[in-house]
């Protein structure tokens, strides 16, 4: 067997193991495919890209013109097309099946919106192009900004945010500007417990220090403790909204306006917006600053882990610190605002270079399109009618920590576990085993064994009662007493239990030549 | 709404099953006066047919710089992104994942990320990279964060010719911080002095490599007086295709990399989404922010991937989190992945070749136009012309004629006199008949 230099299995080992009936000699099991790391396949020369001969001409790199290698293997494009492809194969996605994870929002991911966001002349357009060769882009992006400024009921919006913690830095920077521009200078900023653990660390980059405030029994903020930290040095509340209990704060106007009283700014976290789409704008609600993830709520597709986007919606008060650039609209059409000067003075600056993430404003306005004014307020009620079929379908099983309707998410906690020896992660691994992606677990944090289940609004009925059994057969086989069934789940997955606590005691984080590179080897494993 | 599959019946039914009258039931929790009873001032839903037409209406307005010469550089550049890349970004099970928090079933993503994090070390020399950042301007703004965790001190230093958007984004992000930054002028001619600033306070010196303008330096020299004074060299690199050619920043001393990785695999896309990427020494890695893949293996034995050390980050830390950042780029540090795969060593540092002599070859027909004067002695593949004309004039006449001729200075760099500046870049991508477009249209403005 090779070892790689931290002594681990280069390759699966399984056709060492003592069940040999069951192995094979490749490591594949038919239409299971393994494949080694790109490093331990193919062999230099090869080429997976046709290029010219570059014309001769003298350097002019100075002295820094590379002289050693650096290490890449040369690949034809066959092998690379089909390392990926049998890669592909080893993730889970919305395509493949249900994906429930709290929080998330995993709804469908349309096509048309990748084909519009590949034309040419939209996805080809350099940022620094001149203005007057962009016109389309811009329109495009004032038609976006329109749809957010009408669907939130807020009189402006900022684009440039990456993903949605950044959007909050965003709303936040703009929030201690605009303090700052009164000559205050606020120190605290109030964020619930049960706050994403994005809404602390991005007050505390902004230079404020954060309070936790509790949550009462029914779930939502306890507005006594609330208003006991509330004081004129606190500069803003951080909410989620709905929250991430799954819940509608129903005190929101009294909060917004409790906060307004002492002079501060309300920050809405807006990563639940689909809940409530067309049925309630959050700027009618008190909200002075909100992020709008452009990749849950308007389904941009979360490619594994990003790109996000996350434009902020801001009220009157705080408009005026938006970060640059911003598109304006005069007799010669449109223009940017690329520079803190003159109609952005008082901007607190710049959040990324050039414009935003184009590709995801294309993507979000198409399904903006698509669905229309009455197509999101459906939104809204088919993610939340989902949300509490699951939650009936499931409360003489699950305990829910709370009562009464939720919104676009149902939480469970894990009390009816109890004395199982079943946890709630050895649920959520036996749930892989019944083809499911797993809810979000133990988030969030203020219900002990959380489960945070977001169904979506493009699940059908039958995806929900096919999972609702799914979960009752699990809950009730975990009563039965089959505790080990459940801890050695996955049973069917790519790759059993991972072990995540030697990954971090000894983090292995890049590939390392091996020291005895036996060539024929090296060979062997591409070969494939 | 062919997206959402209920019907009217489906819906009466599942309602009655959860025990409420109607759907309005589901929203009692929301303020009385605050519901909306109507829709939304916006238009009704649209057929795919008419989201297609609007969409093509847009871009029919845009110039595409696939129809015309394009030399536009200035942080941002125009490479051939291989079929098989695209491609593969759009295979269902990459596109429509999300971050991979079950790494059983998420092996592919998670060994994807691997790879990338492997591939940007071995380029830019470090030793270990994250699994991408938001962009290059972001990235360089968290490695000066970074800096200021590693070495304990406030104060960083920025070249004057680093991307001015870098400088924007790091000053805007470091405003409301304990930490600060000393900002240099940009300089056309000659090195910056950074040592009359490097003191004991100093976190970091934040050079860019090529810079602003295209010049290419050895910085071996100051790493080493940044070591001795206690500071880091930062390192940005936003035409990643520069190291194919070039010493890594790593060889000349860096201890942290910010880069942009969209040159390769990632689309132009007017600016966005790309790929931030970051990389630094092993002993830095509880400090660098971001996501991280690591290798272990499951309880079978078999070799597997999962993300690791997020000690560092916000589920965990909250208000005392190395940053804030959430999301990464995963789909672009995929195409990122993907796209280097198929250069591999070979293809990878031939690309760098091919840029490098395009881009020398076309800056020695420009100087030798009348008007027209190439400033560096040193570059990459992108260079700054000084013209005997307001270069901002000069660019709206070239796309006149349907030319993208480069990107004025003084759109980036509005305060300093450098109108007549003109950023030109050079890649695979400029046939010898744009090159020829470019030299004659040039020849007739000036």
């Amino acid at each position: 067997m090779m070892l790689n230099n931290q002594g681990r299995p280069t390759r699966p080992n399984t056709s060492e193991q003592d069940n040999s009936a069951t192995n094979t000699f490749t490591g594949n099991k038919a239409l299971e495919l393994e494949t080694p790391l790109i490093f331990e396949q193919g062999v230099p020369g090869r080429l997976g890209v046709d290029m010219t001969e570059p014309k001769k001409v003298s350097s002019r790199l100075g002295n820094t013109a590379r002289s050693k290698p650096i290490g890449l293997p040369d690949l034809s494009e066959p092998q690379v097309l089909r390392h990926f492809v049998r890669l592909s194969r080893q993730n889970y996605s919305i395509d493949s099946g249900f994906y429930p994870l709290g929080s998330c929002t995993m709804k469908h991911n349309p096509r048309i919106n990748e084909k519009v966001a590949r034309l040419a002349g939209l996805g080809d357009l350099h940022p620094m192009q001149p203005v007057s060769t962009v016109q389309g882009a811009l329109e495009l992006i004032d038609d976006l900004a329109h749809w957010l400024k009408t669907i939130t009921g807020m009189p402006a919006v900022a684009m440039s945010p990456a993903a949605g913690a950044h959007g909050e830095l965003c709303g936040v920077m703009a929030i201690r500007a605009a303090h700052e521009a009164k000559g205050e200078a606020r120190k605290r900023i109030l964020v619930p417990e049960s706050a994403h653990g994005t809404n602390p660390a991005t007050a505390a980059l902004c230079g404020y220090k954060v309070e936790s405030v509790p949550a009462r029994e029914d779930g939502r903020m306890d507005l006594e403790a609330f208003s006991e930290k509330l004081g004129p040095d606190v500069a803003g509340v951080m909410l989620t909204n709905p929250n991430t209990c799954g819940l509608f704060e129903n005190d929101v106007k009294k909060i917004a306006d409790m906060v307004h009283e002492v002079g501060a700014y309300f920050y809405c976290d807006g990563a639940n917006l689909n809940a409530i789409l067309g049925r309630v704008r959050p700027g009618d609600l008190g909200v002075d600053a909100m992020h709008i993830n452009l990749h849950k709520t308007f389904s941009t597709p979360h490619g594994g882990g990003g790109p996000g986007s996350g434009p902020v919606v801001l009220s009157e008060a705080l408009a005026a610190f938006a970060p640059i650039p911003f598109v304006t609209h005069g007799e010669n059409g449109f223009d940017l605002v690329e520079h803190v000067e003159g109609e952005a003075s008082n901007s607190f600056g710049r959040m990324k270079a050039y414009h935003g993430q184009m590709g995801m404003f294309i993507r979000a306005l198409a399904y903006m399109q698509s669905h229309g004014a009455d197509g999101l307020r459906q939104i809204a009620e088919d993610a939340v009618l989902n949300a509490n079929y699951i939650r009936v379908g499931l409360n003489d099983m699950l305990h829910s920590p709370f009562d009464g309707i939720c919104m676009h998410e149902a939480l469970f906690d894990d009390s009816s576990l109890k004395d199982t020896g079943v946890t709630t992660l050895d649920l959520a691994k036996a749930m892989i085993d019944e083809g499911y992606h797993p809810m979000t677990m133990y988030f969030p944090l203020v219900v002990h064994g959380a489960m945070l289940i977001e169904p979506t609004e493009s699940e059908s009925r039958e995806t929900l009662d096919q999972f609702i059994g799914a979960m009752r057969y699990l809950l009730n086989k975990a009563r039965d007493g089959e505790a080990t069934y459940f801890a050695q789940a996955p049973h069917f997955a790519p790759r059993r239990r991972l072990d995540e606590t030697g990954a971090a005691r000894n983090p292995i984080l890049r590939w390392t030549p091996e020291e005895d590179d036996p060539q024929s080897d090296r060979t062997l494993s591409a070969a494939s | 709404m062919r997206y959402m599959p209920h019907t009217a019946d489906e819906r009466a039914i599942m309602l009655q099953e959860i025990g409420v009258g109607s759907v309005d039931d589901l929203f009692v929790d929301i303020p009385a006066e605050a519901r909306l009873t109507g829709l939304l001032d916006l238009p009704l839903h649209a057929s795919e047919m008419d989201v297609e037409k609007n969409f093509r209406t847009l871009a029919g307005k845009n110039l595409s710089p696939y129809s015309a010469p394009c030399f536009l550089g200035a942080g941002a550049y125009q490479h051939h992104v291989p079929s098989v890349a695209d491609h593969l970004i759009q295979r269902s099970e990459f596109l429509t994942a999300y971050t991979p928090y079950q790494p059983e079933i998420s092996q592919g993503t998670l060994q994807a990320l691997f790879e990338f994090q492997t591939q940007v070390a071995l380029i830019t020399g470090m030793e270990v990279a994250n699994a991408s950042m938001y962009d290059g301007a972001t990235s360089c703004a968290e490695s000066v964060l970074m800096a200021c965790r590693v070495t304990r001190r406030k104060k960083a230093i920025l070249s004057g010719n680093l991307h001015p958007h870098y400088r924007d984004v790091t000053r805007t992000t470091l405003q409301f911080t304990e930490f600060e930054a000393t900002e240099l002028s940009p300089t056309l001619e000659g090195q910056e002095d950074f040592e009359a600033h490097i003191g004991k306070d100093i976190a970091c010196v934040v050079v860019q490599n090529p810079d602003f303008f295209g010049r290419v330096q050895d910085f071996t020299d100051l790493a080493e007086k940044c070591h001795d004074a206690g500071a880091l060299l930062v390192v940005v690199v936003n035409e990643i295709v520069s190291l194919g050619a070039m010493m890594s920043p790593g060889e000349m001393g860096a201890d942290i990399v910010a880069g942009e990785g969209q040159s390769i695999g990632v689309p132009l896309s007017f600016g966005g989404p790309y790929v931030g990427l970051l990389a630094t020494r092993q002993k830095y890695v509880r400090q660098m922010p971001g996501r991280l893949c690591g290798e272990t293996v499951d309880q079978d034995g078999q070799r597997g991937f999962v993300l690791t050390l997020s000690t560092r980050e916000q589920h965990i830390r909250r208000e005392k989190a190395t940053s804030n950042i959430c999301t990464n780029a995963g789909l672009c540090s995929l195409a990122f992945t993907v796209h280097m795969s198929l250069l591999g060593e070979t293809g990878f540092t031939n690309l760098a070749k091919i840029n490098h002599s395009e881009a020398a070859a076309t800056a020695e027909l420009l100087n030798a136009l009348e008007g027209v004067e190439v400033i560096n002695d040193t570059f990459f593949n992108e260079f700054t012309l000084r013209l005997s004309a307001n270069a901002s004039d000069v660019v709206e006449k070239l796309a006149a004629k349907g030319i993208l001729g480069g990107v004025p200075v003084s759109r980036l760099l509005p305060d300093a006199e450098v109108d007549n500046l003109l950023l030109v870049a050079v890649t695979e991508t400029c046939a010898a008949d744009d090159i020829e477009k470019l030299v004659s249209a040039l020849k007739e403005i000036l």
